[in-house]
């Protein structure tokens, strides 16, 4: 398998940022953190912005080691920033034109104006446009260097919710559809849930956890990257049918059902849900006279005690793991322990894709 | 009223052109390095830079005059070279105003560089564009105020140059009588008329092209704001 391979340690200020880290090139990996962790050093130190003075290999090719630094515009790593970087002295099709002739890929713009919907924006000046339009341009731009590698920084952080809504799918399509590796930052849980087959947490400028995005979502050492944010399990459910109530009918990996309010999908359709550790209660016995709709079976696989009053169990359920957070108190009134079955119930099932 | 030779004006004006299409070549790259660089040596070579700002004419035009004289190693070089010496010249005089009106290009460029920072050239860097293209294509033209400063004001300080001129150049008709040299001359030979109409060219001259500057610079803050 390609591989993108680190081995550095990168000092700047109060950053110390140390990675030992072999990335596979497929799909896209999330690089996940609160603010500070280094992900965006990181994602430069790749670019050839920072130079670490250990190791960066792409695909066996060296990017730099000793006696060696391939410059940033020869890497054909594209780089998505926070902000869109547009040239202002060059119109949207300037922009767009500057990068795809130098790149011989002209012939390319047509269907890249078309994808990304810009046909309307072309002769507009680049301060005149909002900031999800300013960054759609962007990410045409980058694609149309024709890059072997595309590093995005957290492209939607400066955007609300609708334009995020507008750029997500552009993106989930390209790693998906276009075979291109991606390498997004985002301290964004839902994003990562969303967009991301692995997933590199990173906390402190270490490496917390490494592995698919379910997986290091399920990871108890993951946990500082998580930071203030919730942890979450991300299971992959098939979509079965709608029920005569509007109810769509899902299976879990061991065939377990599950039902979330109506959406529209294929049978079969592999559907990826978030579920938040907060919204995940505990039952000894199966509840009854409850209006939870999703009650399923687990058993506590772990137990973690996160501060004086909580707790967090990880749950093999249904063929996936879950988390939830508990009170400390609760998990000693119910007398919980590793091993111990009991129900889950689950009070929200969010799609990844919202 | 008789006109007076106006060939010290053209004298003048020809030095200005040459020293400031000069100092924007040379100016470039010190400006960049000078923006840009981490390296200790910075600050030495920025104060170096900035010498001909505070420094008396006359102290600069002094050791110009011991560096050009053919009996110094350049000068003398110089005088194998061409024949010429560069003392009381043409060429000296140019050399002696590339230094003296250096700050005067290389600050507006390194600020101009500055605000422009490594973010444009960092996205033409992922975009795959060398270095070279992506300074003359993204950081050149995003810079033009920069340069537009940087050339007036290196233009209108060359056109009034006094001191480094009288001591490097002395006062030579069609060599290196500039037009402040001229002037002081029509004064010591209290001809007021000819002194009068020299420094009004200049008045004229100097406040025109800085009303030009000034007036592009309103018009794109404007621009900046819409």
């Amino acid at each position: 398998m390609r591989t993108l391979d680190l081995s550095f340690r990168l000092r700047r200020g109060a950053q110390d940022l140390l990675i030992e880290e072999s990335l596979p090139l497929e799909g896209l990996t999330a690089i996940f953190g609160p603010s500070g962790a280094g992900k965006s050093t990181l994602l430069r130190a790749i670019a050839g912005f920072e130079r670490t003075g250990g190791q960066i290999t792409f695909d066996g090719e060296t990017w730099e080691g000793p006696r060696r630094f391939v410059p940033p515009h020869r890497r054909g790593a594209g780089f998505l920033f926070q902000t869109p970087r547009l040239f202002p002295h060059l119109d949207v099709a300037g922009n767009l034109a500057y990068a795809a002739r130098r790149a011989g890929a002209l012939a390319d713009l047509p269907a890249v104006i078309a994808r990304f919907d810009l046909g309307t924006l072309l002769p507009r000046r680049t301060p005149s446009l909002s900031g999800g339009e300013a960054q759609r341009v962007a990410l045409a731009r980058a694609l149309l260097a024709r890059p072997r590698l595309l590093l995005m920084d957290e492209p939607l952080s400066a955007l609300d919710a609708a334009r995020r809504g507008e750029i997500l799918p552009l993106i989930e399509d390209l790693s998906a559809r276009a075979g291109l590796p991606i390498l997004y930052v985002s301290h964004s849980l839902s994003e990562v849930a969303r967009l991301s087959v692995r997933t590199l947490a990173l906390a402190d400028g270490r490496v917390q956890a490494h592995g698919h995005t379910a997986d290091v979502l399920a990871d108890a050492a993951a946990a500082p990257a998580f930071g203030g944010e919730e942890p979450g399990s991300l299971i992959t459910a098939r979509f079965l049918g709608t029920d005569p109530d509007g109810l769509a009918r899902l299976a879990l990996p061991d065939g377990t059902p599950l039902w979330i309010p109506a959406l529209a999908a294929r049978p079969d359709d592999p559907l990826r849900l978030l579920i938040r550790a907060r919204d995940v209660m505990i039952a000894r016995d199966a509840p009854q006279g409850l209006s939870a709709l999703n009650i399923l079976p687990a058993r506590v696989r772990a137990l973690r005690d996160l501060d004086a009053t909580s707790a967090e169990l990880t749950l093999d359920c249904a063929g996936a793991t879950l988390r939830a957070r508990l009170t400390r108190r609760s998990v000693a009134d119910l007398a919980l322990a590793e091993g111990t079955a009991c129900h889950a119930i689950l009070k929200s099932v969010a799609l990844a894709r919202d | 009223m008789t006109l007076p030779d106006l060939g010290p004006l053209w004298l003048t004006l020809q030095l200005a052109l040459i020293v400031t299409a000069g100092l924007l070549v040379i100016g470039t790259p010190l400006a960049w390095w000078l923006a840009h660089s981490r390296a200790r040596l910075a600050p030495l070579v920025e104060a170096l830079t900035a010498l001909p700002l505070v420094l008396p004419p006359t102290v600069l035009g002094f050791y110009l005059l011991l560096a050009l004289n053919p009996t110094s190693a350049f000068g003398g070089f110089w005088l194998r070279l061409t024949g010429e010496t560069l003392t009381f010249s043409f060429a000296g005089l140019v050399i002696a105003s590339l230094i003296y009106s250096l700050p005067f290009t290389v600050q507006p460029l390194q600020s101009a560089f500055t605000t422009l920072g490594r973010a444009p050239l960092e996205a033409a860097a992922s975009l795959g564009v060398r270095p070279l293209d992506a300074f003359l294509t993204v950081a050149l033209p995003l810079s033009a105020r920069g340069y537009l400063t940087a050339a007036v004001l290196t233009f209108a300080h060359t056109l009034g140059e006094f001191g480094v001129v009288l001591m490097v150049g002395g006062n030579i008709p069609g060599k290196t009588r500039t037009v402040s040299i001229a002037i002081y001359e029509h004064v010591e030979r209290i001809d007021y008329a000819a002194a009068h109409i020299l420094s009004g060219i200049l008045l004229a001259l100097s406040f025109a092209i800085l009303l030009v500057l000034y007036t592009l610079n309103a018009r794109h803050r404007r621009g900046a704001q819409e």
